[in-house]
């Protein structure tokens, strides 16, 4: 055995003889009350109390790590291997049975509890023991695979892999089956597949009311028309903008730039909560109407237009980053061909540009579907009447139904319709871009737009970017005037609540945010690096290692892009609110979400940055004797530095202005900033959230300037290379549709 | 540190293969302690798979490789003490040369200053003195190739592997680094395994050479046995140039062929060969060209006369097909059409077998 197994299992050992097994509460490092009865009781080891007789089912997991340690006794390295492997497997299985046999009172698995000689038992979450236990049976059967040749016999490849596969099953896998499972059993837990089928197909979900007759439709044609429109509209906004600047000699290039910037930085429903401010009853632009043009205040941006509104200027942006790419990288001589060949500007428009445009169009409208369609925020905000599936999954959660079933079947709808367009995405147009970029120079022109194209274009943005400017001068001032629209006396009373310090008995921040604001920042910068970390291991892994089911696992990862975030927080409250892995209410559970939500961000930047590095380099540093961890970390670290900035910003930014995985999550010990606003709006204190999303927005400008600065550049000699890989928002393009 | 000295490679019966592709397909040879071997053969021949193989980078799908002995058939490329130069050198661009030259000794754990001694001593070696501090993106392409050797020789592997390591420089320099190269290697004793599809960078450079074709071991030998014996058609146009001539054996006597020749019969050694179909290879400089009257030659007509300074290049018609003739010395440029007869030098006519 070699020193690393070793490790693993003292690790084990560790997990299972020493440490607490199951998850404490209120643990502390000043009083030691939780400790009572240590090594038996709640916060005993599991050793003690599966010999104890209180929790015998315990006793086979402990068996596997003695199992694996007669592996120190051998020799023969074959049948180390093999003791490892079966002590692992065997080790883990028994682990997830007893864990998932034997849970509350009156849940579980009675015929497995029984099995395993704990029928009627119960036992609360796993805690740490349990935690390093499981690790270690893993990593020990992982060195097995290893000892016995897989991926050439590299002990540091096979555990990443176990780990990632691992981490993917429990926190994308296992919450999304529970939604199935719980979708498919009535109130008393019987399986039900007419329950389920009832439930599918219920006219509040498929009604098509609005047509037939004058009611609402279901929920699901609500949401698929405002996808649809929202998809149309940004991707005609971001095409019009990304022809204006690449093809006229229009100015504010620079402009345009920044503005993409924005809604990145910005929390979801900030723009909702403008157009309020603006259209809203007493809104700015109403007051003005009404009382220069009598026209009558109304109540329109409640509903459709008000949530199709703003998210199409949230969302807009993410199309013209996504089509100045395209349109970028249609080569100029192409055009300049098909003028050389004698067509006119409009012809070489329509026979050549258009149809080297299409498959960027499909994919900027694709992600504009998809952003639609996760989006929970601006619907909250902004709804009215209109209710879209990820509303109303919220509100079957935490309304007073408190309907977890139909939750679930909600969410099920949502998911296949995120998952189809996923699918669209990967199979339709996966092979249908046109790659008009070579490696070599194109010293073409581009071709000028048709006149009539350029005028139409603009006409568009016009109101687009006006509109744009008006929002954010909307939440800049916002915040410091008593009331937008009814007082607009400058006070900085909303900051006062929100973010006051008394400094009289030393310092004490006692503004109402700042609960929420510490929480936030904690976690954001928690599981920035964790997401980086996993996301660029994946990625090495997906691009650097070659291994049984590696197209697996890269779909795998892929596929969570998919699932919204409303998704994954109701999947999370169903699957880890109960033992044996029971972390809701808890700060573990939010960043827990965070990594997993952002985690593709990190492997695509990860591998768009590895796919640069030379793979001539790893394995100059393999036949240097370094293994695939020095080599990761000495070689192919250094050289990444690009695509680490890009994880860490991305997913610090998105942990700062998610709402929707996170509502469902926070609780009053975790709140989270996002969800504090939310609530503010909720309440009508449009001030303080207003003045909240600010300080939000330039806290993570900050963050994003800070991150940038604390990696650095990578230093490949006194003469500075042109950084390979584009800037830091540049993933965030591919990134969005999470 | 103790230095392991240069060690034999063997391969029985190695295959490698990805999916339904054969990239090398049961090759068995051995490398002598010590030797200079090249694998060589044109792109896709299985020579830079070969070469991996023995690296540690891919491992084999069948088969047995063993380095001084001892198997190391599914050992990684970090277990075995084997060092490769890369065809694009491959240094790490964030690292200084030193740094990179003290890469094998810094991850195995020898500390710093150790690290920096063995990797200074050894870019003395290469004649890069005072470049340490230089990043590679500063030095030319020869200096990185030096680098690229030194990074590889620090640690003294038992084996040297170099995967096309002249490619990258242009014509006059090559020449220069591939002599460096095999005086490096063989002042010392090291065991080199060496990639190339240059027939003539392989026969400069080799003690022996391992011609692949098809994921197959073509011919193995020595330089001059590959150029003077080829066993087959493959091995003698690919090393040199040659006519390729059917023939046919009419008889065999004392190891000695006679055979027929258009309307000559000319005795050849038999190498094994029987009576019945063959072929001969005829090196171009082994044909020498006389006036059309010598009777004992083959007759032809001169199809086309080129001028390339040392040499010249002719093409001539004859009886047996259009031969390709290479005249050293005389620079008397010969008419198209003017009548000639051919006859052949003492060395460089081999039979060979029939395809």
């Amino acid at each position: 055995m070699r020193g690393s197994t070793k490790l693993a299992l003292l690790l084990g050992w560790l997990g299972y003889g020493l440490l607490p097994w199951y998850l404490l509460e209120r643990v502390s490092f000043s009083s030691f009350g939780w400790l009572a009865g240590y090594p038996f009781g709640r916060a005993g080891s599991a050793l003690a109390l599966a010999l104890s007789g209180q929790a015998p089912w315990l006793l086979p997991v402990g068996l596997a790590f003695a199992l694996a340690t007669l592996g120190l006794f051998r020799r023969d390295e074959t049948a180390v291997a093999r003791l490892l492997m079966l002590a692992g497997a065997a080790g883990m299985a028994l682990f997830f049975a007893q864990g998932f046999a034997i849970g509350l009172k009156g849940q579980g698995m009675p015929w497995l509890a029984a099995l395993l000689g704990g029928a009627g038992a119960s036992q609360p979450g796993m805690g740490a023991g349990a935690f390093l236990a499981i690790l270690s049976l893993l990593l020990l059967f992982c060195h097995g695979l290893a000892y016995r040749g897989y991926c050439k016999g590299d002990l540091f490849t096979t555990s990443a892999i176990g780990v990632i596969v691992l981490l993917i099953g429990l926190f994308i896998f296992f919450p999304v089956a529970t939604i199935l499972e719980s979708a498919l059993i009535d109130q008393n837990g019987a399986f039900a597949l007419s329950a389920f089928t009832s439930r599918f197909f219920d006219s509040s979900i498929w009604g098509l009311g609005c047509i037939t007759a004058n009611t609402n439709c279901g929920v699901a044609w609500n949401t698929l028309l405002l996808a649809v429109l929202c998809g149309v509209i940004t991707t005609l906004l971001g095409l019009a903008c990304a022809l204006l600047i690449l093809r006229t000699g229009m100015p504010g290039k620079r402009v345009m730039r920044a503005l993409t910037v924005l809604p990145i930085i910005t929390p979801p429903f900030v723009i909702g909560l403008a157009l309020i401010l603006l259209f809203g009853r007493s809104g700015l632009l109403s007051n003005v109407l009404y009382e220069w043009f009598d026209v009558p205040r109304s109540r329109w941006i409640y509903g459709l237009p008000g949530v199709l509104l703003a998210q199409v200027l949230a969302f807009a942006p993410i199309a013209f980053l996504v089509l100045i790419g395209v349109v970028q990288g249609i080569s100029p001589s192409l055009e300049e061909a098909s003028q050389t060949l004698g067509a006119k500007r409009w012809q070489t428009f329509r026979t050549v540009t258009w149809p080297l445009l299409r498959p960027g169009i499909a994919n900027a409208f694709l992600l504009g579907f998809v952003e639609s369609m996760a989006d929970f925020g601006n619907p909250l905000v902004l709804g009215g009447n209109y209710e879209v599936l990820s509303t109303k999954i919220f509100f079957a959660v935490v309304g007073a139904s408190h309907n977890q079933g139909q939750a679930a079947v909600l969410a099920i709808v949502l998911l296949g319709f995120t998952l189809g367009a996923f699918w669209v995405q990967q199979r339709w147009l996966g092979d249908k871009s046109y790659t008009t970029v070579t490696g070599k120079g194109d010293s073409g022109l581009p071709t000028p737009l048709p006149r009539r194209v350029s005028w139409l274009a603009g006409l568009v943005i016009l109101p687009w970017v006006a509109l744009t400017f008006v929002i954010y001068l909307v939440i800049l001032i916002g915040g410091f005037v008593k009331s937008m629209g009814r007082d607009y006396t400058p006070t900085l009373e909303h900051y006062r609540t929100g973010f006051s310090i008394d400094w009289s008995r030393g310092l004490f921040f006692d503004g109402a945010a700042w609960d929420s604001f510490f929480t936030t920042i904690k976690v954001a910068a928690i599981s920035a690096p964790l997401t980086a970390l996993i996301g660029l291991i994946t990625a090495y892994l997906l691009t650097r290692q070659r291994f049984a089911g590696r197209g697996a696992l890269e779909f795998a990862t892929m596929l969570s892009f998919a699932i919204p975030g409303t998704v994954i927080g109701v999947a999370y409250i169903l699957a880890f609110n109960v033992p044996p892995i029971e972390i809701t209410g808890t700060g573990l559970i939010l960043v827990i979400a965070f990594v997993f939500r952002n985690m593709p961000v990190g492997v695509r930047s990860g591998i768009a940055g590895l796919s640069q590095i030379d793979k001539s380099l790893d394995e100059a540093s393999t036949t240097l004797r370094a293994r695939s961890f020095t080599t990761l970390w000495r070689v192919v670290l250094p050289l990444l530095k690009p695509a680490i900035v890009s994880a860490l910003v991305y997913s610090f930014v998105r942990s700062m202005t998610a709402v929707s995985a996170v509502i469902f999550l926070v609780s009053a010990e975790y709140n989270l900033a996002t969800a504090y606003i939310v609530g503010r709006v909720e309440a009508g204190e449009f001030g303080l959230a207003i003045a909240y999303s600010s300080v939000l927005i330039v806290v993570m400008a900050l963050g994003i300037g800070l991150i940038q600065l604390g990696v650095g550049e990578r230093k490949l000699g006194r003469r500075k290379l042109i950084a390979l890989s584009g800037s830091a928002a540049q993933p965030i393009a591919q990134g969005a549709a999470s | 540190m103790t230095k392991a000295g240069p060690a034999s490679v063997e391969f029985r019966n190695v295959s490698m293969r990805y999916g339904s592709v054969t990239a090398v397909d049961n090759v068995s040879f051995a490398i002598e302690a010590g030797r200079l071997v090249t694998l060589l053969g044109p792109s896709g021949c299985g020579k830079t798979t070969t070469l991996r193989m023995i690296a540690g980078l891919e491992i084999a799908s069948e088969g047995q490789i063993l380095i001084a002995g001892r198997d190391v058939t599914r050992l990684s490329a970090a277990d075995r003490d084997v060092s490769m130069v890369f065809q694009s050198y491959a240094l790490f661009p964030h690292m200084s040369v030193l740094e990179n030259a003290a890469y094998g000794p810094t991850v195995k754990g020898l500390g710093k200053e150790a690290a920096r001694e063995m990797a200074m001593a050894k870019l003395a070696l290469v004649g890069l003195k005072g470049f340490e501090k230089r990043y590679p993106s500063e030095l030319s392409g020869g200096q990185q190739q030096r680098v690229a050797v030194a990074r590889a020789l620090v640690l003294e592997p038992q084996v040297l592997l170099f995967d096309e390591p002249l490619s990258n420089l242009d014509a006059k320099l090559r020449r220069r680094v591939r002599e460096e190269i095999r005086e490096l290697q063989q002042d010392l004793n090291l065991t080199v395994a060496y990639v190339t599809h240059d027939q003539e960078e392989a026969l400069a450079v080799s003690d022996r050479i391992i011609v692949m074709s098809n994921a197959r071991i073509a011919q193995e030998g020595a330089p001059r046995e590959l150029y003077e014996q080829p066993a087959n058609a493959f091995v003698a146009d690919f090393i040199g140039d040659a006519n390729l001539i059917d023939v046919a054996i009419t008889r065999v006597t004392d190891g000695r062929a006679d055979v027929a020749l258009g309307p000559l019969t000319v005795s050849l050694p038999a190498r094994g060969l029987s009576v019945g179909p063959a072929r001969i290879a005829i090196r171009p400089e082994s044909l020498l060209i006389g006036p059309a009257a010598d009777a004992a030659g083959l007759p032809g007509t001169i199809r086309k006369c080129a001028y390339l300074g040392n040499h010249l290049d002719i093409m001539v018609t004859t009886a047996v097909g259009e031969l390709f003739v290479i005249q050293y010395g005389s620079r008397e440029m010969l008419p198209e059409g003017s009548p000639v007869s051919l006859s052949f030098a003492g060395s460089g006519v081999t039979l060979i077998p029939p395809v």
